[in-house]
């Protein structure tokens, strides 16, 4: 295989770079003291990152500097300006911000600061995962070090800036990790998205210009301001600059998180980098980027991971969350498992979503159950495509809708081989495991 | 008031890190719970209503928004299994029916002797290492049944 530079996790693989002198013995904070002390102007900062082409690590692929660029002119604006970093990772398959958090908490914060400064946000809000304690503990314990040498809070590092960090649990709501959910939660409400426009740069919290990244986004940026945006662009596509974090997680020999260029084919991911699909089974679908990205089937397992790439071979990068399923996998079973996440998960306030998420849910578990209808192939489709896309406040229900209709387009001779059949003919399989205590599906779905 | 002092003086400096004194309600739910016998009686909705100037009913509709906060009474451990997709193919129901044998409690229910409360949950960000289970806030990961008797028994 192929080498090629690493960068993101560096500091994470450093046993104790979680503390802050091992991070400064390995040069960090030396960009935040690089931009505060040259000064380099908060615009310039904006135009390197938009130069570096880094996009959003959280899913959607955003340019980070063009989004930083929608923040309005402090001059025209007095209202007060906050980053909002979404580590709320909550996307089924999707592992790695905890790394970055765990083992490298001063890269995040350092990275934050240089951010703030960009935007010119006077305050950092970090919303972290709910069940993320140890992620809670290890940035705490950054703050407060950061702070005690002066590289957070009033006139950090004697300049001007000002710049207070702050933690925020969350509480174990999927939605939280949409950016306009995360901001209702952060303000002590229900974590219900709110319609755009408003866009977070107008009107975020509390009303206030606000920015949200995600954490391994924020990560990169210390690096493009030390390296340089032409460093930066030198790896990955033109379209997809740097390295990103691939979990992948299922079916998998090596499971785990690997930092790797953007373009490398899926298959030497799959093959070389995570050591195959286990117990020398042949490959059936892959997900390229959590549950929500459409599965696709074995034989596109030789698509570059990048953005546009995964795009035109119909799926989504994601947040890169590989999720491999073996030969004796299936696919309605996942299908319904995936369902009944977004289910769970639905904030109730569009109709669509509350109601089709459930639906989906129920029909493939009757049809895993041998119970499915005729036309339920037919009836899950319909029910998709009227959830999505665009059709709701934010994007869960196409979140759901999406690997709906991907498993009806690869694969509905399985789905409708179950209707035939009146159950699933991998029931017997390796891959039903031990079999649930009775009832357990079905309570698990009512619960909210 | 019936919150106990201490909880109110840090529950007021929470408060701090905000603009707006009601973005800290998430957080006091939890330090709440964590205090308070691990769940969030009517009692103590009524109490941070009132610290919080909202009506008891705001508290229970954010309270009832997250998982994680429970709104009845829970056995003294919690072990959470969870059973999204990464986990489900590695095994999650044989984990889910081992920690249900051992715990002698039905999931999403406490057994008799009020020891343990068993739930499922959803991805928990675990799914490199699935599957998983969280027992009071502490992760375990690369589960097998050995591993979960092994976790489970040594419970006090």
């Amino acid at each position: 295989m192929k080498t090629f530079p690493t960068y993101l996790l560096e500091s994470a693989r450093t046993p104790g770079a979680h503390a802050l002198d091992v991070y400064r013995g390995r040069g960090g904070y030396a960009a935040l003291e690089k931009v505060l002390k040259t000064p380099i102007p908060p615009a310039q900062v904006i135009a390197e990152v938009k130069a570096s082409g880094l996009r959003g690590r959280g899913g959607a692929g955003f340019p980070t500097g063009l989004k930083w660029s929608f923040m309005p002119d402090p001059a025209k604006d007095p209202r007060p300006r906050y980053l909002a970093v979404n580590a709320d990772e909550s996307e089924p398959g999707t592992c790695k911000d905890r790394v970055l958090m765990e083992r490298d908490p001063h890269g995040l914060l350092e990275g934050a600061l240089i951010a703030a400064y960009a935007i010119r946000a006077g305050a950092v809000y970090i919303y972290v995962r709910g069940e993320y304690r140890r992620s809670y503990a290890r940035l705490q314990a950054a703050i407060d070090e950061a702070r005690a040498a002066n590289l957070a809070g009033q006139k950090i590092l004697g300049t001007d800036f000002s710049c207070e960090l702050h933690l925020h649990q969350g509480a174990g709501a999927y939605i939280c990790g949409e950016e306009t959910g995360l901001m209702e939660s952060l303000e002590g409400k229900r974590g219900h998205p709110r319609p755009k426009p408003p866009f977070p740069a107008g009107s975020g919290l509390w009303a206030s210009p606000t920015t949200v990244n995600n954490v391994e986004t924020i990560h990169n940026v210390p690096f493009i301001v030390n390296r340089g945006e032409a460093w930066f662009r030198s790896m990955g596509t033109p379209a997809s600059t740097g390295n990103f974090l691939c979990g992948i997680s299922g079916h998998v020999e090596r499971p785990g998180v690997y930092e790797l260029p953007f373009g490398l084919a899926a298959r030497e991911i799959l093959e070389e980098v995570a050591g195959g699909v286990w117990k020398k089974r042949r490959l059936k679908a892959w997900f390229p980027g959590g549950s929500s990205t459409g599965l696709l089937p074995a034989s596109a397992i030789d698509v570059r991971m990048d953005h546009d790439s995964i795009k035109a071979a119909g799926s989504m990068f994601g947040t890169a969350a590989m999720i491999i399923l073996d030969e004796e996998s299936c696919v309605v079973r996942a299908s319904h498992v995936i369902a009944r996440f977004y289910d769970h998960e639905s904030c109730g306030q569009c109709s669509q979503c509350r109601e089709g998420t459930q639906w989906l849910s129920q029909i493939f578990r009757r049809i895993e159950e041998g119970e499915g209808q005729a036309d339920d192939v037919a009836t899950l489709e319909s029910l998709a495509r009227g959830m999505a896309p665009g059709k709701t406040i934010c994007a869960l229900s196409d979140a759901a809708a999406i690997p709906t209709l991907a498993v009806i387009k690869h694969f509905r001779a399985e789905i409708e081989e179950h209707i035939r059949l009146k159950r699933c003919p991998f029931r017997d399989a390796a891959t039903a495991g031990a079999t649930a205590p009775a009832g357990v599906l079905e309570k698990g779905a009512v619960l909210r | 008031m019936a919150l106990p002092d201490a909880l109110v003086r840090e529950l007021e400096a929470l408060c701090g890190k905000y603009p707006q004194r009601r973005a800290a309600l998430i957080p006091a739910l939890h330090r709440c719970q964590e205090e308070l016998g691990g769940w969030i009686s009517p009692e103590v909705m009524e109490d941070l209503a009132s610290f919080f100037a909202l009506e008891p009913v705001e508290v229970f509709g954010v309270a009832s928004f997250y998982p994680m906060f429970h709104l009845a009474p829970v056995g003294k451990h919690v072990v959470s299994v969870c059973r999204n997709i990464s986990c489900d193919l590695r095994g999650a129901d044989g984990i889910l029916e081992e920690v249900c044998r051992v715990t002698r409690a039905e999931p999403h229910a406490t057994s008799a002797d009020g020891k343990f409360s068993v739930e499922t949950v959803e991805c928990q960000g675990a799914c490199a290492n699935a599957p998983m289970m969280d027992v009071d806030g502490t992760y375990h990961e690369d589960l097998d049944a050995g591993k979960v008797r092994e976790i489970l028994s040594r419970l006090a």
